[in-house]
C-alpha cells in the first residue's frame, strides 16, 4: 500500500513540476472560441514578435473560455457571442475587440444571389423548401448548419430569430466542413464566418447587402457577431496581459484585425 | 474436374467469382485511396511547408511545429509506457503464481484494447487535464496515449517471453543466480524482439491518433523545446490535418499531411516486418 | 542471504504494481465514466435518457433522448458488419489459400497500410468523393446520410477482418485439408465446406473486433453521416453514439455536458459487452 501511495506521490509530484515551469514563464494566456483563431493568431503573432512576449491560445470554446476567465485558469478569456447576463453578474466584463459577419453561403452553381433575413429564416424552418420559391431552380433546398452549442450557429439563430426550430439536413462540427460540403452540393445553403470563406463558394446578400468589411462594420450587412474579450471586472490583470489587452484594443491593431478578415471594432 | 455433377461445378464457379469480386474489389478500393490521397496532396508538398511554422501575418501554413510535437510526443509516451507495459509482462510470464491475478490482469489489458479512442479523449480530459491539471498540453496527451498503448506493448513483449526457453532460465537459476539476475541478464534480452515490435505498432497508433488527443493536447503549432513543448498545447500531424480541413478547409494541406502520413505508415510497417524478420533469422542461427 | 531475499522481494513488488497499473488504468476509466455519467441520467431519468427520441441539447427547454444515436449505431454497425464481413471473409479465403505467394505479400502489405491509415483521411475522402457519388446515384438533394457512413464503416474494419480471418485460416491443421481433398472434394469445396468451418470461432472473433472497431469509431463517421439527431433511415442524415460526444463536446457546458458524458458512459457498456462477447470466442478458439 505503501508502495502505491509514494507511486501516487512522485507522479504528483511530477505533474506539478511540469505545469509549474509552465506558469512560471513571461507568458499571456487566452483561451475560448475556435472562431477568433486566426485573429488572436494575427495579433499574437505580431505582438510577440515586437515584445518578445508569448501568448498562448487554448481554442476550447466560448462558453469554456468564459469559464476559464472566471476560475483564474487563463487571463484573457475569447467569446465569439456577447456575454449572458448571470455571466456578467458573476464579475465579468466584455470588451468588443471586432465585428464578425456570419455569411449566408451557397454553390456556385446557384443562380439566386440575394434573400432577404425572412426568407431565409422561412428556408431553415422549411416554410420554403424548394430554391424556385426564392427564384431558383426546382430543387429541394439542403439546409448545412453547424453542431448545438457553435458560437456560429448560436449568432445566426439569434439574428434570423430562429432559436431551436432551425431543421437542418446536416449539422457540421466546423467551419470548413461547412464550406466542403456546400462547395460540393449544388442545392445547398450554408452559414460560416465572413472571414473563412473561400471561391469554392458564393456568399449571398443578405437584403440586397453584400458582405463586405464597410457593410459588416456600419451595420448594414445584418447577420454578424462580436467578438468579445471577456476579462474579470474587479480583478486587475497582469501586466504582461494588460499590455497585450492595450495592445489589441489600439488602434494599431486594427490593420491586423483586418487581416484576419474580421472588422475592429474602434 | 470429370465426374462433378453440374450442381457442384456451378457452386464452385459462383464462390470461386465470389472471391475473386471480393479480392479486386479490396484491391481496387486500397489502390483508390492511396493514389487519391498522393495526386492530391503531393503538389502541396514543398519544403517551405516542411521547415517553416504557419504564420498568420503572412497567412502562410508550415507543420514543422506538428512534425516536432509529434516527435516529442512519442517520445514521450515510449518513455512512459516501455518500462509499465514490459514490465506487466514480466509481471506475468515470470512472477505471477496466482491464476486468479494473471487472468484479472490480461482481461483488464483486453478490455483497454477495445476501448475507442473518443473514450480514452474524455477521460484524458477529465483525469489528466481537470483532475490533475495539467491543463491542455503534450504531457496529457502522452499519458492518455500511455493507457491506450499499454496492451499492445504488454501483449508483443508477453509473446517474445514464450520464446524464450525455460532451459535458459533454469540453466541461470542452476547456477545461483537470483530471479531479478536471470530476468536481467537471460530473459529481457530475449524478448527485444518484441518489445521493438511493441514500439512500432505504438508509433503507429500515435502517429494515427486523433480523436484522443485533440480532447487532451489541444492545437498550437509554435515551436518549442521538449520541456517547454510537454507543458504546453501542440498538435500533432494528425490533430494538424484535422485542424487545417475542418476549420480552415485547407484540404490542399490537409491533402500534403496525409501523403506524409501515409508515407510514415509505410515505412513503420516495413521497419516491422523487417524486424521481424531479422529476429526470426537470429533465433534461427 | 536474508538480504538478498528482502531485495528480490522488493523487486518482485515492484512489477506487482507495475502489472496491476492495467487494472488500475480499466478501474480509473470505468469510474471516471460513471461518475461523471450518472448524475446527467438522474437529472434526465433513465428511461427518458435512454428511450426519448428527441435530442435538442441547447433549446431553452433541452430533451436529451438518446434513442436515435443508439439505433443508430446498432444500425450502422449491423451495415457496415453486413457489407465488410463477406468482403473480407472472401477476399482473406483467396488471399489465404488460393492467391500466389507474391500476390498474397502485395496485397496484405496494402491492407495493413489501409489498416495505418488515420481514420480523419477516411472522413476527408468519404467527404469529397463518396458524399457527392450517393447524391448523384441516388438522385438525393443530400448524400450525407447513414449509407454513406455505413459504407466508410465497412471500408475501415476491412483491414482487421482480412487480417485476423487469415491467421485463423492459417491455424486449421492441413490434415483437415487433405482428408478432404482426397475424399474427392475440389480445393474450393474443401476451403468453403472444411477450412471456413473449422477455423469459424476465430472468424467469429474477426466479425467481434470489426463490431468492436465500428462501434467506435469518431472522427471519419462525423464528416459523412450528417449528424443530425433523426432516428436512422438509409439516407437520412444521421448521428452516432461517438459523433454525438465528439462534435458537441469542444462547446458544451452544464448538463448538456454532463450528457454527453452519459453517452460515453453507454457507449462505454457496449464496448464492454462486445469485448466480453470477443473473448467468449477467443477462448473457445484456444481450446480447439
Amino acid at each position: 500500500m505503501k508502495k502505491v501511495i509514494s507511486l501516487i506521490a512522485s507522479i504528483a509530484l511530477l505533474a506539478t513540476t511540469i505545469t509549474g515551469c509552465g506558469s512560471s514563464q513571461k507568458s499571456v494566456s487566452t483561451d475560448g472560441s475556435t472562431s477568433m483563431e486566426k485573429v488572436i493568431g494575427v495579433l499574437s503573432e505580431a505582438y510577440s514578435k515586437q515584445t518578445g512576449i508569448t501568448v498562448t491560445y487554448n481554442p476550447t470554446g466560448s462558453s469554456a473560455g468564459i469559464k476559464a476567465v472566471q476560475d483564474g485558469s487563463c487571463d484573457i478569456g475569447l467569446s465569439s457571442r456577447n456575454l449572458k447576463q448571470a455571466e456578467i453578474d458573476a464579475g465579468l466584463q466584455a470588451t468588443i475587440l471586432a465585428y464578425d459577419g456570419i455569411a449566408i453561403i451557397v454553390n456556385p452553381q446557384n443562380t439566386v444571389s440575394d434573400l432577404t433575413i425572412t426568407q431565409i429564416a422561412d428556408i431553415y424552418t422549411e416554410n420554403i423548401k424548394n430554391w424556385s420559391e426564392v427564384g431558383g431552380s426546382n430543387t429541394e433546398i439542403v439546409k448545412i448548419g453547424r453542431e448545438a452549442g457553435s458560437g456560429t450557429r448560436d449568432g445566426f439563430e439569434t439574428i434570423t430569430g430562429t432559436s431551436d426550430k432551425c431543421l437542418y439536413r446536416q449539422e457540421l462540427a466546423s467551419t470548413g466542413d461547412v464550406i466542403a460540403t456546400v462547395a460540393g452540393n449544388p442545392n445547398a445553403i450554408g452559414y460560416a464566418s465572413y472571414a473563412s470563406i473561400k471561391d469554392t463558394v458564393k456568399a449571398l446578400s443578405v437584403n440586397q447587402v453584400a458582405p463586405s468589411e464597410t457593410t459588416i462594420k456600419s451595420g448594414t450587412y445584418e447577420i454578424q457577431r462580436p467578438f468579445v474579450l471577456v476579462t474579470k471586472k474587479d480583478q486587475k490583470l497582469s501586466n504582461e496581459a494588460q499590455k497585450f489587452f492595450d495592445y489589441m484594443t489600439s488602434s494599431n491593431a486594427k490593420n491586423l484585425i483586418a487581416a484576419a478578415g474580421v472588422v475592429a471594432a474602434n | 474436374m470429370q465426374g462433378i455433377s453440374k450442381k457442384r461445378r456451378i457452386n464452385i464457379a459462383i464462390l470461386k467469382s465470389l472471391m475473386l469480386v471480393a479480392t479486386i474489389t479490396v484491391l481496387a478500393l486500397v489502390v483508390f485511396l492511396i493514389v487519391y490521397v498522393f495526386v492530391k496532396g503531393f503538389p502541396n508538398i514543398s519544403w517551405e511547408l516542411l521547415s517553416t511554422k504557419p504564420s498568420y501575418t503572412n497567412g502562410t501554413i508550415g507543420i514543422l511545429p506538428d512534425i516536432l510535437n509529434t516527435l516529442y510526443i512519442v517520445f514521450a509516451t515510449l518513455i512512459i509506457v516501455l518500462p509499465l507495459g514490459v514490465g506487466a509482462a514480466i509481471y506475468l510470464s515470470e512472477y505471477a503464481k496466482k491464476k486468479r491475478i494473471v487472468r484479472i490482469i490480461e482481461y483488464a489489458a483486453e478490455t483497454l484494447a477495445g476501448i475507442p479512442s473518443i473514450i480514452y479523449g474524455l477521460v484524458g480530459l477529465l483525469f489528466f487535464v481537470q483532475f490533475l491539471g495539467l491543463r491542455k498540453s503534450l504531457i496529457a496527451g502522452a499519458l492518455t496515449l500511455v493507457i491506450m498503448n499499454l496492451p499492445t506493448i504488454m501483449r508483443t513483449t508477453q509473446e517474445s517471453l514464450k520464446t524464450v526457453p525455460q532451459a535458459v532460465r533454469d540453466g541461470a537459476f542452476s547456477l545461483g543466480a537470483g530471479k531479478w539476475r536471470v530476468i536481467r541478464t537471460v530473459v529481457l534480452p530475449g524478448c527485444v524482439d518484441g518489445i521493438c515490435t511493441g514500439c512500432i505498432l505504438t508509433v503507429g497508433r500515435i502517429v494515427g491518433e486523433s480523436a484522443a488527443l485533440l480532447f487532451t493536447a489541444g492545437l498550437a503549432h509554435s515551436i518549442n523545446g521538449f520541456v517547454t513543448a510537454l507543458s504546453s498545447p501542440g498538435a500533432t500531424l494528425t490533430v494538424a490535418l484535422y485542424f487545417y480541413a475542418k476549420e480552415w478547409g485547407e484540404f490542399g494541406v490537409a491533402f500534403a499531411i496525409a501523403a506524409i502520413l501515409m508515407i510514415l505508415t509505410m515505412l513503420i510497417n516495413l521497419a516491422a516486418t523487417f524486424i521481424q524478420k531479422y529476429f526470426e533469422r537470429r533465433r534461427q542461427l | 542471504m536474508k538480504k538478498k531475499k528482502i531485495f528480490e522481494d522488493i523487486i518482485h513488488g515492484i512489477f506487482l504494481i507495475i502489472g496491476l497499473i492495467t487494472v488500475g488504468c480499466v478501474l480509473l476509466i470505468t469510474i471516471y465514466l460513471i461518475v461523471s455519467g450518472i448524475p446527467a441520467i438522474r437529472q434526465i431519468g433513465l428511461f427518458n435518457f435512454l428511450f426519448g427520441q428527441k435530442w435538442d441539447s441547447t433549446a431553452s427547454e433541452p430533451s436529451f433522448g438518446i434513442l436515435p444515436f443508439i439505433l443508430t449505431s446498432i444500425y450502422g454497425t449491423a451495415g457496415a458488419i453486413l457489407l465488410g464481413v463477406p468482403l473480407g471473409l472472401f477476399c482473406a479465403i483467396y488471399l489465404a489459400k488460393c492467391a500466389s505467394k507474391r500476390f498474397k505479400i502485395v496485397l496484405e502489405t496494402l491492407v495493413s497500410l489501409m489498416a495505418g491509415i488515420p481514420s480523419v483521411i477516411y472522413g476527408l475522402v468519404g467527404m469529397l468523393v463518396l458524399v457527392p457519388a450517393i447524391r448523384n446515384i441516388f438522385h438525393l438533394a443530400d448524400g450525407a446520410s447513414l449509407l454513406a457512413a455505413i459504407i466508410v464503416l465497412a471500408i475501415m474494419i476491412l483491414p482487421s477482418i482480412i487480417k485476423q480471418a487469415i491467421t485463423a485460416l492459417a491455424a486449421v491443421p492441413k490434415e483437415y485439408e487433405a482428408a478432404s481433398l482426397a475424399l474427392g472434394a475440389t480445393p474450393i469445396e474443401t476451403y468453403f465446406r472444411v477450412s471456413l468451418p473449422a477455423s469459424k470461432s476465430g472468424i467469429a472473433a474477426a466479425v467481434v473486433l470489426g463490431v468492436g472497431r465500428a462501434i467506435g469509431e469518431a472522427m471519419a463517421v462525423m464528416m459523412v453521416a450528417g449528424n443530425v439527431a433523426n432516428m436512422p433511415s438509409l439516407f437520412q442524415s444521421v448521428r452516432f453514439l461517438t459523433t454525438a460526444v465528439a462534435s458537441e463536446m469542444s462547446y458544451s457546458s452544464g448538463l448538456q455536458q454532463q450528457a454527453l458524458f452519459s453517452i460515453a458512459l453507454v457507449l462505454f457498456l457496449f464496448i464492454m459487452l462486445i469485448n466480453a462477447t470477443l473473448n467468449f470466442f477467443l477462448k473457445r478458439e484456444r481450446k480447439n
